[in-house]
């Protein structure tokens, strides 16, 4: 899986002593991090320990709650997003995210693929249909929803709402794309099917994903981040992580030891 | 997380409560919750009759009078001098047009008003002036915003008219969906506003096609209702529109009105005058018991589907 991995390892998002703060709650301290170009990057830790918070900062999502703030360095591919005059629209289609649990819109299954899309692109009525059946297919969705397009996103199962919330996400396609919990709510039919997509969207995206389950993250991703009180405690190719972590911190929570 | 209940799938729930951790649960406790279910449900079970005994009171007397007026003269003849026949026609088209314009007038600026409480200036001071500001217009007489509508406007242009009514009942539906529109878009998660944002949506954007689409029955539904509340005020109309006793569709002239003319007939002392103040009664509660079951359905078809 990761023979040719020296020749093109890249980085496309680096922390550079990276602080989150919520109010005067200092909830990431010093990150130093790479997320790796067409990897897929996992983080894992206790409950509260700052995944989600950094996650939500790889797409400035803090910067509609005006108490939420970072400082240090964050860039995508070189570029400091952190910089005021980024223009954060731009850098959410650059940067897509899934959350937890599923979130259609009040549309039909079409124009929640389409409503991404439209912001950034003037696609023609033909193309528009193409890249909405790309993106369904990219999901593995779209043998299931093909001939209901028209109805609304809110009819489907929880993990075909999912599914189609990650299509929605690679639609507009993205350089990097954001899992917070992808499968925390689906049954574990659905979570193989997103585990699988996860491993193919890795040829063409960047991932980030968040996870509770250690088998997932070990089946999934090539580089694991453990995190514990907001500060990153080891950083390295999963199997590393996983066979011979370097902290003993690391090996207690893998290990079911923690706490 | 930690590990599930051993109990077979498929089990009845009660069966799991039970053979949770305990054999039985206390039977004088259990005795003792039953009455308590069975004397909490027969209180609301009387508190619910006791309200639909007078409603349904009220109904049947309205029909029961209502009734015998109705015909098609009512809709097509004028209002009558005592002594002679006519109908309500004239104040059936006033309140038409003038429910109708203060709807028109009124809806978005509470919409808007709605939308910037919610989405914009939630913890503003603006939105919490704002915010007080209605609720106090919210709760105010409304016969006090026709006396305010009689000042500003009546007094200063020298004689009633339909316009002043349209603005005194625009005055009372702005409050009502202001408020409507704020609460139903504050149900609406967090976490689709920020999936909707997360895709690179402006704000404007994130707001009219994604929360406000996701509230809007219950937006409508507040509108349907706000309707439903002008279509019989009759104490704000007193002081702007007043009434007409012929056909008149200029916004610049006293316009006739249905719950000013059912004051006017139902506190004369003829007859025939009483017996018109009774259709016209009947007529807004039938309307609004339309608009009522109208937003209901607008809200659980919109909802469900
Ligand atoms: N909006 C907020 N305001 C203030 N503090 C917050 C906020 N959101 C999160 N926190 C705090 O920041 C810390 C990290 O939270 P975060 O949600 O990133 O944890 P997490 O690792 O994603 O946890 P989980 O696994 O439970 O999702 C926690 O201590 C939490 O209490
Ligand atoms: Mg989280």
């Amino acid at each position: 899986m990761m023979q040719n991995d020296a020749a093109v390892l890249e980085s496309q998002m680096s922390f550079r002593s990276f602080n989150f703060y919520y109010g005067k709650f200092h909830a990431l301290k010093n990150i130093n991090l790479e997320i790796y170009k067409r990897k897929v990057t996992a983080f894992i830790g206790p409950s509260g320990c700052g995944k989600s918070t950094l996650l939500r900062t790889m797409n400035r999502m803090y910067d509609l709650y005006p108490e939420q703030r970072a400082d240090g360095e964050l860039t995508l591919g070189g570029q400091n997003i952190l910089d005021p005059g980024v223009d954060v629209n731009d850098l959410r289609a650059r940067v897509g995210m899934v959350f937890q649990k599923p979130t259609p819109f009040p549309m039909s299954i079409y124009e929640n693929i389409a409503f991404g899309v439209r912001l950034h692109e003037n696609l023609s009525q033909s193309q528009m249909d193409e890249r909405v059946e790309w993106a369904l297919n990219k999901a593995a969705l779209w043998g299931e929803v093909k001939g209901i397009l028209k109805q609304s996103g809110n009819s489907l199962s929880g993990g075909q709402q999912q599914r189609l919330c990650i299509a929605r996400g690679i639609a507009v396609k993205p350089e990097v794309l954001l899992l917070d919990e992808p499968t925390s709510a689906l049954d574990p039919i659905s979570t193989s099917r997103i585990e699988e997509l996860v491993s193919e969207l890795k040829n063409e995206f960047t991932i980030a994903i968040v996870t509770h389950n250690m088998q997932q993250a070990a089946r999934v991703s090539d580089y694991t981040a453990y995190m514990y009180l907001g500060d990153l405690v080891e950083f390295g190719v999963t199997d590393q992580v996983f066979i011979k972590p370097q902290k003993k911190e690391t090996e207690d929570y893998i290990t079911g030891r923690f706490g | 997380m930690s590990a599930t209940s051993p109990t077979a799938p498929g089990m009845p729930s009660e069966s799991v409560d039970r053979s949770g951790f305990k054999a039985t649960p206390d039977a004088g406790l259990r005795r003792r919750r039953k009455i308590a279910n069975k004397v909490a449900l027969s209180l609301s079970l009387i508190a619910m009759s006791f309200g639909l005994f007078w409603l349904m009171w009220i109904l049947l007397t309205v029909l029961q009078y209502g009734v015998g007026g109705l015909s098609l003269t009512l809709f097509t003849q004028m209002t009558p001098p005592p002594g002679t026949a006519g109908g309500l026609a004239n104040a059936i088209a006033g309140s038409v047009i003038m429910v109708g314009l203060a709807t028109l007038i009124g809806t978005p600026i509470g919409l808007l008003s709605g939308i910037y409480l919610a989405e914009y200036g939630k913890h503003t001071w603006l939105g919490s002036a704002t915010r007080f500001i209605n609720d106090i217009l919210l709760s105010a007489p409304s016969i006090v915003i026709g006396l305010f509508v009689y000042a500003i406007y009546v007094a200063q242009v020298g004689s009633f008219s339909g316009m002043a009514g349209v603005i005194a009942l625009a005055l009372i539906v702005i409050p009502v969906v202001v408020r409507t529109t704020e609460n139903m878009l504050q149900l609406i998660p967090n976490t689709l506003r920020e999936a909707a944002f997360a895709l690179g949506a402006p704000r404007w954007k994130v707001i009219s096609k994604v929360t406000v689409r996701a509230s809007s029955a219950g937006i409508i539904t507040g509108v349907l209702l706000a309707v439903a509340r002008i279509s019989g005020e009759t104490a704000p109309l007193l002081f702007t529109a007043l009434s007409n006793q012929f056909w008149s569709l200029s916004l610049n002239d006293p316009m006739a009105n249905l719950p000013v003319t059912i004051f006017k007939f139902a506190m004369s002392p003829f007859k025939d005058w009483q017996e018109l103040a009774w259709a016209g009664v009947f007529l807004i509660t039938l309307g609004v018991l339309l608009l009522n079951i109208l937003a209901r359905a607008v809200f659980k078809h919109k909802v469900s589907g």
